[in-house]
């Protein structure tokens, strides 16, 4: 039964010629318009999101649009499921916080002439939007490819974004790192197309069968899309360019950027080849995403600086995400099933992304107040911004998973998933990973509530309303436990004919 | 097709240089000659799969030539924005090295 | 054994000799030049694979674009400081047998194809007719994939973008420190003066034929570009700031068009990026024409690098 271009898909369209639109506009209305055409594009795909998210949700029907009237395989579709408007949604909120939040650092009126720091940060940050975007609903490997490409070199800019030397050989590790997992993702759609002659995600999910090319495609741009999300040991070059960006720049960089090519890893494995993840294949990732559990919480307890620290507990939560593969695959089958084990590695993403932004931002305003952000120093920041550290903690409740987050109602439904298929070692890794965050937001947190030793001086005024971003991000991501109480069903929206198809 | 098999063999060998270079040579800008090397052996292996594809009267399927011209010039976009970085690097601190590690060193933290 | 066999085994012998010996060498000058003669060779080899869209690319942006800016980076960086540690011998050990192991595992499914290949050329045909365009190449990135096209106009822009803002505060909006080799009558400068004007029309004429034979856009921007730089090398004409307006207008007129008669689509024909009946040719060789001239900006001023000079006062 092809697929046709349903009632509501031109949303799709919208939510990918907006942020488009408001790059190019950028460029010819000059740099000191560009805060304004952001604010405009922002808040306009906020509200297309939550459009789409609600017609998703109301309909339990995904919405798909055929571009340019060419069906698969000659054309390209685009598809909204469940995961893709749960993911617009989340990651237009953070952006629009985040955007709030940066207005104070990358003022774009603050000169009469452009001026090079905000003119790049606003149209960079439409750039990784509408890189998200099209991630989120793009239909076809090849597209799919070039939004990656699209996330990289908006993402990679934003490292050296305020110009500071020691950021540049941070951002170039990263770009070599990013184009390497780029070409190997490139050179599996080569074998793909060569197998199958499409590369449209569900046309490859009724023809995808084991072979040598498939699982030789399936193998190297997994790698690739490993590198790029920083999954252990392949993370090398996640901390220094999330710790050295500004504030603004490290929240979207690790909230938003590593979770797309993390969506395509689950678009490439769930959807396009079903089937083709063997059990070894399921343990080998839930064992890696351990090690990075492991090796990024211990290594982020050693930290001296706050930034560092929160950069490694990236690198571990990330871990977090790939223990859904071994949790969602099913030995009767053989398949990965698009059950509740997906739904918690879902949540679990989003309450990462909304978490880790306010916690970034907390630390841009710890390090604008004190002029650096040494972590045995921080006494007596609690009383100095005492709505900065109760963002910052309510944003570690949320990555510990303590009730109501969202961050609780993930771990659940993966520990409920691994004490079901019996995999209680999965269970073990979650609950110690907890243990380590709850270490590391402990060590951080007594240091700022010590009183300091002489009467603290600031050598920056810290807006409030960079403070209240900050807050209200954080109590987002504490409130998305209350999720099961309504939306929490929008994730398995389209997920059936995953299910079905593709068994072999 | 036997003309565009050898041709595939030729990008596969080359991904495998191209890699080795990229993983193993310290300055970046062989780094980024690796990573050039790199993609042009993918797309090659894109190459054979359209010559295979041969039908219609046409020498080759159009779509993957597509592709590879796309990749074509998003790739030499992403040399320039290397280079460009490693250049400021240079004139910023008088050495052009990534440092303590590259994106080979698998054994340390 | 055919004479065209043993053409297509010297050749790929040649490119895995000179690709090997790019990675190898230690001279970085050498192993650009090396990577030139590389790029040029690889135009042949998608000759030889029917591809001659594809070898017009490669020859223009791999090897002529590419080459250029490595060689200029090598020239900068011949001052630089090199880490005298080199790789450990263990990294070594532990990729050769990696790539290997990739290479191989890439060359498998190319050594046994599936039983049946499929192919995409006679839907592509079948449905470029009624499109009037002659060349299935332009057909898919205009037409069937147009969505990755205009993607990838964005991409540019962004990687420019990105490489502007490596510039210093200070000489934001500036002109981009390209290096000047300007000696007046001499050979360069001849060049370019004779140059230029043949390169233009060769543009014009590759964008234009780029509709019905192989050729196209991204050929014809190439070219541009390449004519441009070359102008401003040999100190005939001034590098542009990057604030002025016609060069940011020129730099989105493509992309904009593009998108506004992709936009146009919803309303005329079915769909975003779909085409009115009867008029699809015409719209598509506009489309065409605008994004020679942006893609001709962005290449050049890709290989122009961030801004160095403050603004002209």
């Amino acid at each position: 039964m092809p697929d046709a271009t349903t009632a509501g898909g031109v949303l799709l369209v919208v939510a990918i010629v907006l942020p488009v639109t408001g790059i190019l506009l950028s460029f010819i209305l000059g740099g000191r318009q560009v805060e304004r055409i952001a604010l405009i594009v922002l808040s306009s795909g906020l509200a297309v999101a939550s459009v789409i998210f609600a017609d998703i949700w109301r309909t339990s029907h995904h919405l798909i649009y055929i571009v340019g009237d060419w069906p698969p395989p000659l054309g390209i579709t685009l598809r909204a499921d469940g995961l893709s408007a749960a993911m617009m949604v989340a990651i237009a909120i953070v952006i629009c916080v985040v955007g709030v939040f940066a207005h104070a650092d990358f003022d774009a009126r603050a000169q009469p002439v452009e001026t090079r720091a905000p003119f790049a940060f606003w149209v960079l940050l439409m750039g990784i939007w509408s890189g998200m975007n099209m991630i989120f609903i793009g239909g076809d490997l090849f597209t799919l490819y070039v939004a990656l490409e699209l996330l990289t070199f908006a993402a990679v800019p934003l490292v050296c974004v305020d110009g500071r030397l020691e950021t540049l050989q941070a951002a170039l590790r990263y770009l070599l790192f990013a184009l390497l997992g780029s070409i190997l993702y490139l050179v599996g759609t080569a074998l793909l197309y060569g197998s199958y002659g499409t590369l449209d995600i569900v046309l490859l999910s009724r023809q995808a069968h084991m072979a040598p090319a498939t699982l030789v495609a399936a193998v190297l741009m997994t790698i690739g899309l490993f590198a790029k999300t920083a999954l252990f040991p392949l993370h090398l070059w996640l901390p220094p360019a999330h710790a050295g960006a500004p504030a603004a720049a490290s929240a979207v960089l690790s909230a938003v950027v590593v979770k797309g090519s993390f969506f395509l890893a689950v678009r490439l494995w769930f959807d396009a080849l079903p089937g083709i993840l063997g059990p070894t294949g399921a343990q080998l990732f839930g064992a890696l995403g351990a090690a990075a559990i492991v090796f990024g919480s211990v290594v982020a307890l050693r930290q001296q600086r706050l930034k560092l620290l929160i950069a490694y507990s990236t690198v571990a939560q990330i871990g977090y995400l790939f223990l859904m593969f071994p949790l969602a695959f099913d030995t009767a089958t053989m398949q990965l099933q698009s059950n509740a084990a997906l739904t918690g590695g879902m949540l679990q993403a989003i309450s990462h992304a909304t978490a880790k932004a306010a916690m970034f931002m907390a630390a841009g305003l710890v390090y604008a107040a004190l002029g650096h952000d040494r972590i045995t120093e921080l006494g007596g920041i609690a009383r100095a911004l005492p709505v900065t550290i109760v963002a910052f903690a309510l944003g570690g409740v949320c990555l510990i998973g303590l009730p109501p987050s969202g961050g609780f109602l993930a771990k659940w439904l993966l520990l409920k998933a691994a004490v079901g298929t019996g995999q209680w070692w999965w269970a073990t890794v979650i609950v110690a990973g907890g243990l380590f965050t709850s270490g590391y937001m402990f060590i951080v947190l007594s240091h700022a509530l010590v009183p300091p030793r002489e009467p603290l001086k600031l050598s920056a005024v810290v807006p409030r309303y960079q403070e209240a971003a900050a807050l209200g991000l954080a109590l987002f991501s504490l409130l998305l436990g209350l999720l099961v109480l309504g939306p929490i069903d929008v994730f398995q929206v389209g997920r059936v004919g995953a299910m079905t198809a593709g068994v072999r | 097709m036997n003309d565009a098999t050898l041709f595939g063999l030729c990008g596969a060998a080359l991904v495998g240089f191209g890699l080795y270079g990229l993983i193993t040579n310290p300055e970046p800008l062989r780094k980024i000659l690796a990573f050039n090397l790199l993609g042009s052996g993918v797309f090659l292996v894109f190459g054979v799969i359209s010559r295979r594809a041969a039908a219609a009267g046409l020498g080759g399927d159009p779509v993957p030539q597509a592709m590879v011209i796309t990749a074509i010039v998003v790739a030499f976009a992403a040399t320039a924005m290397a280079i460009a970085l490693v250049l400021r690097l240079f004139e910023a601190t008088g050495r052009a090295t990534l440092g303590s590690d590259g994106p080979a060193d698998k054994g340390n933290a | 054994m055919s004479a065209s066999s043993v053409f297509d085994i010297c050749l790929a012998v040649l490119l895995l000799g000179i690709g090997a010996w790019t990675i190898i060498v230690d001279n970085a000058f050498a192993a650009v030049i090396g990577f030139v003669v590389y790029g040029l060779s690889l135009a042949i080899a998608w000759v030889r694979l029917s591809a001659v869209d594809v070898a017009l690319t490669e020859a223009a942006i791999g090897g002529g674009m590419t080459g250029m800016l490595m060689l200029g980076a090598v020239a900068r960086l011949r001052l630089a400081r090199v880490d005298g540690a080199g790789t450990r011998w263990s990294v070594r050990l532990v990729a050769a047998p990696l790539c290997a192991l990739i290479a191989a595992s890439l060359a498998t499914p190319l050594l046994f194809p599936p039983p049946v290949i499929p192919s995409l050329a006679p839907t592509v045909t079948q449905n470029l007719v009624p499109t009037g365009l002659g060349n299935p190449v332009a057909g898919v990135l205009f037409v069937f994939r147009s969505l990755d096209t205009l993607l990838e106009k964005v991409v540019l822009l962004l990687a420019l973008l990105g490489i502007w803002s490596l510039a210093p505060d200070g000489a934001w909006g500036g002109q981009p420190g390209l290096r000047v080799y300007a000696q007046p009558n001499s050979t360069l400068t001849f060049l370019a003066q004779l140059l230029p004007p043949i390169g233009i029309v060769v543009a014009i004429y590759m964008c234009w034929v780029g509709a019905k034979d192989p050729g196209g856009a991204f050929q014809g921007g190439t070219v541009l570009a390449a004519m441009w730089l070359l102008v401003i090398i040999a100190g005939l004409e001034n590098v542009p700031s990057i604030g002025q307006p016609w060069l940011r207008a020129l730099l989105v007129f493509g992309p904009l068009l593009f998108l506004v008669i992709g936009l146009a689509g919803l309303v005329l024909a079915n769909a975003f990026l779909a085409y009115p009946p009867g008029y699809a040719k015409p719209m598509i060789v506009a489309v065409e024409v605008a994004l020679t001239l942006s893609i001709g900006v962005v290449l050049g001023l890709l290989a122009a690098g961030p801004p160095e000079l403050a603004r002209r006062q």
